[in-house]
């Protein structure tokens, strides 16, 4: 038995230490929104935080994670409140056949609870491990942009209103 | 030589403003035959009449309507229930959508080519009208009023005195044997409520909070993992392998083999995953090499071929002043979705459920009942989304493994995933292709003549049959691939927009269709369209570069087509063409197509900046334009061309399958690179030109061929060289441009 936390509760898993946290996402906790893309670490489906990073649950083994805080894409929002980012993918339109998106999403969370205005460039660099093969990238971006505060810079006055 | 008796692809010429505008029959022999005894019905109407087929109203006014297509992330639940709820007067919200299922709705063959919309959108259009006016007479009846003054609005039927009755009364006693008539009463477009404007996709919820939300989230009572190990060559035997110890493994519940289908199911998935590797170790397989090493191209023509004549046209032209002769290639690419293919299969008292992302759900099943010799009766399949599908991939092998494990423990569902390395290697890829053009332009810049070839392998091996099915193969009992046949014009399969769409004198189109290629072959997003856009907008550059034109005007000149010639303006206007301003290391490309030379127009411009140190090409920006026809999700058609524009660069600059004599050698992310966001434009910008009241032209795959011309055109532009091996990577531009 290992012990996770997931989202805030805490979880005994019976499964070997070696098994991936994705499966036990997935298999034992019956979490949908960390996907299995390659197993590799190449592709980024499987995203979620730990300890406030971004790591692939497809290749961390359970061993490494008892006492960590582990977020996945369920601990944002649901269909009926979504989190802030969320509501930004859904208000871009930013997905297609969506299959990245979770994992898209839970990296960008990652860089907005560490840097809440970040650059376009950094952005990039940011999602770079992810992978999208519909390619909605521009929505993806337009959406963590979305979702982002704005620099105060680029703040302007809001503009008369005539009524 | 062969003609293709139903490629007959000149059935007339039509003198039009001067210009020889080339038509094509649109319907095969039989079908011709069929249509003789009535006139046709809207859309898919024609394969299943019954309205109630299409749109149900229940007792309490709910309304299903039910499509054979299905929802592959390009986003068709949500157009077809705009068109139903439009054409009915019902909110958007009011309408359930049941999509593919061999169950409950009608058989559409395959989700595919970029026909959804006009099949599918088209029937449950017309559909819906007829509902609509059938209980609106109804409603006369009932209310002793002339039908003409009632009005369907939000579930009832609404007289102008205010009386009104619900959707659900009216419906009360049934319209099941009612028939589609060949002409509905259509709303008019300007008072549409849903059709064209700002549409939210219903899917989108669901995927963004970890819902449920594909096939491989489904979770049944009871279910178990299944993994395969697949054979590692095409031409693999199973000599021997340790079932006994696997079998004993924690959790594994069964072991199966059957000839060279080897697999193990267990309790969790890690624990499937686990002993299939140990099955994997273990396992000894006899292989030969069947692979083609060093010049695929030259392996490719080496091939048997059968050829078909898909144009020809002798004309009155100035003489030629300058001619160009150029060779354009394509290497086999993957669809390569993101998440494996999966599929969820239940044998219970003899009835097998099959819950999978296959493109065509009736096929599938009659493929299945086949393979395990069943009645297909006793076969369901039911379609749930999967990943990102781009045509025929390994949805349906995987379907018919999920099949093979259910059958051998019947009562518990089975839920199996194939690996990333056997997505990438068991898949069937695009084809690699080629294509020959000839032509020549006169002393005044017109094109006076053209010759088209192409080399292909073919574009559909779907099942269709077990022999289609990859397990299949390798059964005790094995069923062999049939011999595929050309998919024939005006549709295309390798000589998929073969004919210029350009206003041509003399024209010789010529296809050599390969049935046997040496790597398994199938349907990839926009068949043979993708490389024979490439290479005739590549050409046409060459040609405008040869009358010393600009890429557009060039174009334009030759364009007869309104549509044709608005989209090619839009999109030039889009990108700034004239006001463009040359600099070291930046090029501009232009290209437009006709998806298939019948459905959607899109023309696609793109800066390409280009480090001439490394050979690093990366598209700073695209716009496009694009005609859909009636546009009823214009988001949702900026969005597939968006997408288009971003697969189409990555197949352009990146992607191609590698093999050595015996297996496939490009089984991951880094052994087959895609695009990634250091890859991705700075913008897309995408102007869709609607056209209301016009028929809907498809349009997921309009931009594929386009973009990637447009991205060779503008390497050519930024360099003065000109390349014509798709993919366009890196080492290829550095020893093209010599630094």
């Amino acid at each position: 038995m290992i012990e996770l936390t997931v989202n805030g509760t805490r979880h005994a898993i019976d499964a070997d230490g070696d098994t991936p946290l994705l499966y036990a996402l997935r298999d034992h906790l019956a979490l949908n929104g960390a996907k299995f893309g390659c197993g590799l670490g190449q592709c980024g489906a499987c995203t979620v935080i730990v300890d406030g990073k971004a790591i692939f649950s497809c290749v961390t083994p359970i061993s490494v994670l008892a006492g960590r805080a582990i977020r996945t894409i369920e601990g944002l929002g649901t269909a009926e409140r979504p989190s802030p980012l969320q509501r930004a993918f859904i208000d871009e339109q930013a997905a297609q056949c969506g299959y990245c998106i979770a994992g898209m999403i839970v990296r960008a969370q990652a860089l907005l609870d560490a840097n809440p205005s970040p650059s376009d460039a950094e952005i990039r660099r940011h999602m770079a491990p992810n992978l999208c093969r519909c390619g909605t990238h521009m929505r993806i971006l337009r959406a963590i942009r979305r979702a982002a505060k704005k620099p105060e810079r680029a703040i302007r006055p809001p503009r008369p209103r005539s009524t | 030589m062969t003609r293709n008796p139903q490629s007959v692809a000149r059935r007339a010429f039509l003198v039009r403003s001067g210009a020889l505008v080339v038509t094509f029959s649109l319907a095969p022999l039989d079908a011709l035959a069929q249509q003789q005894e009535g006139p046709k019905l809207p859309g898919s109407l024609d394969q299943a009449p019954r309205l109630a087929a299409w749109i149900r109203v229940g007792a309490d006014g709910s309304v299903t309507v039910f499509t054979g297509k299905a929802e592959l992330g390009q986003g068709i639940k949500t157009a077809l229930i705009a068109v139903a709820a439009e054409e009915l007067g019902v909110a958007t919200g009011a309408i359930a959508l049941v999509t593919a299922d061999t169950r409950r709705t009608p058989n559409e063959a395959y989700t595919a080519g970029s026909h959804s919309m006009q099949d599918s959108g088209t029937a449950s259009r017309a559909a819906a009208a007829q509902v609509r006016e059938l209980l609106i007479a109804r409603a006369a009846a009932k209310l002793d009023v002339p039908a003409g003054e009632l009005r369907a609005q939000d579930g009832t039927v609404v007289a102008r005195d205010g009386r009104n009755v619900g959707f659900g009364e009216l419906a009360a006693q049934g319209y099941a044997e009612v028939r589609a008539q060949p002409v509905s009463k259509l709303r008019d477009p300007s008072t549409y409520r849903y059709v064209g404007k700002a549409l939210a996709r219903v899917d989108i919820p669901a995927k963004v909070t970890g819902g449920v939300a594909y096939v491989q989230d489904l979770r049944l009572p009871g279910m178990l993992h299944a993994r395969v190990v697949c054979p590692p060559a095409y031409r693999a035997r199973l000599v021997d392998a340790d079932v006994a110890n696997v079998a004993r493994m924690p959790g594994v519940a069964n072991v199966l083999r059957d000839g060279s289908v080897l697999g193990v199911i267990a309790a969790h998935e890690f624990e499937a995953i686990r002993a299939m590797l140990a099955l994997a170790t273990a396992a000894r397989w006899e292989t030969s090499p069947s692979l083609p090493q060093g010049d695929l191209s030259a392996a490719i023509r080496g091939l048997p071929s059968e050829e078909i004549v898909d144009a020809e046209l002798h004309g009155d032209a100035a003489p030629a002043a300058r001619s160009i002769d150029a060779t354009y290639t394509r290497a086999y690419q993957m669809h390569g979705a993101i998440g494996p293919s999966c599929a969820v299969a239940l044998l219970d008292d003899d009835t097998l459920t099959v819950w999978t992302h296959s493109q065509g759900v009736y096929p599938l099943r009659a493929s299945i009942a086949e393979m395990l010799r069943m009645p297909a009766e006793r076969v369901q399949c039911v379609h749930l989304e999967g990943s990102g599908c781009y045509g025929h991939n390994g949805a349906d092998d995987v379907a018919a493994y999920a099949a093979l494990f259910a059958r051998s423990m019947p009562g518990h569902p089975i839920r199996l995933q194939w690996m990333r390395e056997q997505e990438h290697a068991c898949e069937p890829y695009g084809s690699a292709m080629i294509a020959r053009h000839t032509g020549s332009v006169d002393g005044s810049g017109n094109i006076v003549d053209w010759n088209g070839e192409s080399w292909s392998g073919t574009h559909s091996s779907r099942p269709g049959g077990a022999g289609n099915l990859m397990p299949a193969w390798y059964l005790a009992s094995p069923f062999t691939q049939p011999r595929p046949k050309p998919i024939p014009l005006p549709e295309g399969g390798g000589d998929r927009n073969a004919i210029p769409i350009y206003t041509v004198p003399s024209l010789r189109v010529v296809h050599h269709f390969i049935p046997e290629m040496p790597v398994r072959v199938s349907a990839l997003r926009s068949l043979g369209a993708y490389v024979n856009v490439f290479a005739i907008e590549s050409f046409m550059d060459e040609l405008a570069q040869a009358a010393g034109a600009d890429p557009v005007a060039f174009r334009l000149r030759h364009l007869a087509d309104r549509r044709a010639r608005d989209v090619v303006s839009a999109a030039a206007t889009r990108f700034g063409w004239e006001g463009f301003t040359a600099r070291h290391g930046r090029g501009r490309g232009f290209a437009f197509a006709r998806y298939k030379n019948l459905a959607a127009y899109c023309a696609v411009a793109v800066e390409v900046a280009l480090e001439h140190e490394t050979g690093r090409a990366r598209v700073v920006r695209a716009a496009a334009a694009v005609d859909s026809g009636q546009a009823v999700d214009p988001d949702g058609i900026r969005n597939q061309i968006e997408g288009g524009i971003v697969q189409s660069t990555s197949w352009t600059l990146f992607e191609a399958v590698t093999f050595d004599a015996t297996r496939i050698t490009s089984v991951d992310w880094s052994t087959y690179p895609i695009a990634r966001f250091a890859d991705i434009p700075d913008r897309i910008d995408v102007d869709v030109i609607d056209r209301p009241g016009e028929p809907f032209l498809g349009t997921g795959e309009a931009a594929q061929g386009p973009a990637g011309a447009a991205i060779a055109n503008a390497i050519a532009n930024a360099t003065g060289v000109r390349l014509r091996d798709v993919p366009l990577t890196r080492e290829r531009i550095k020893a093209a441009v010599g630094v």
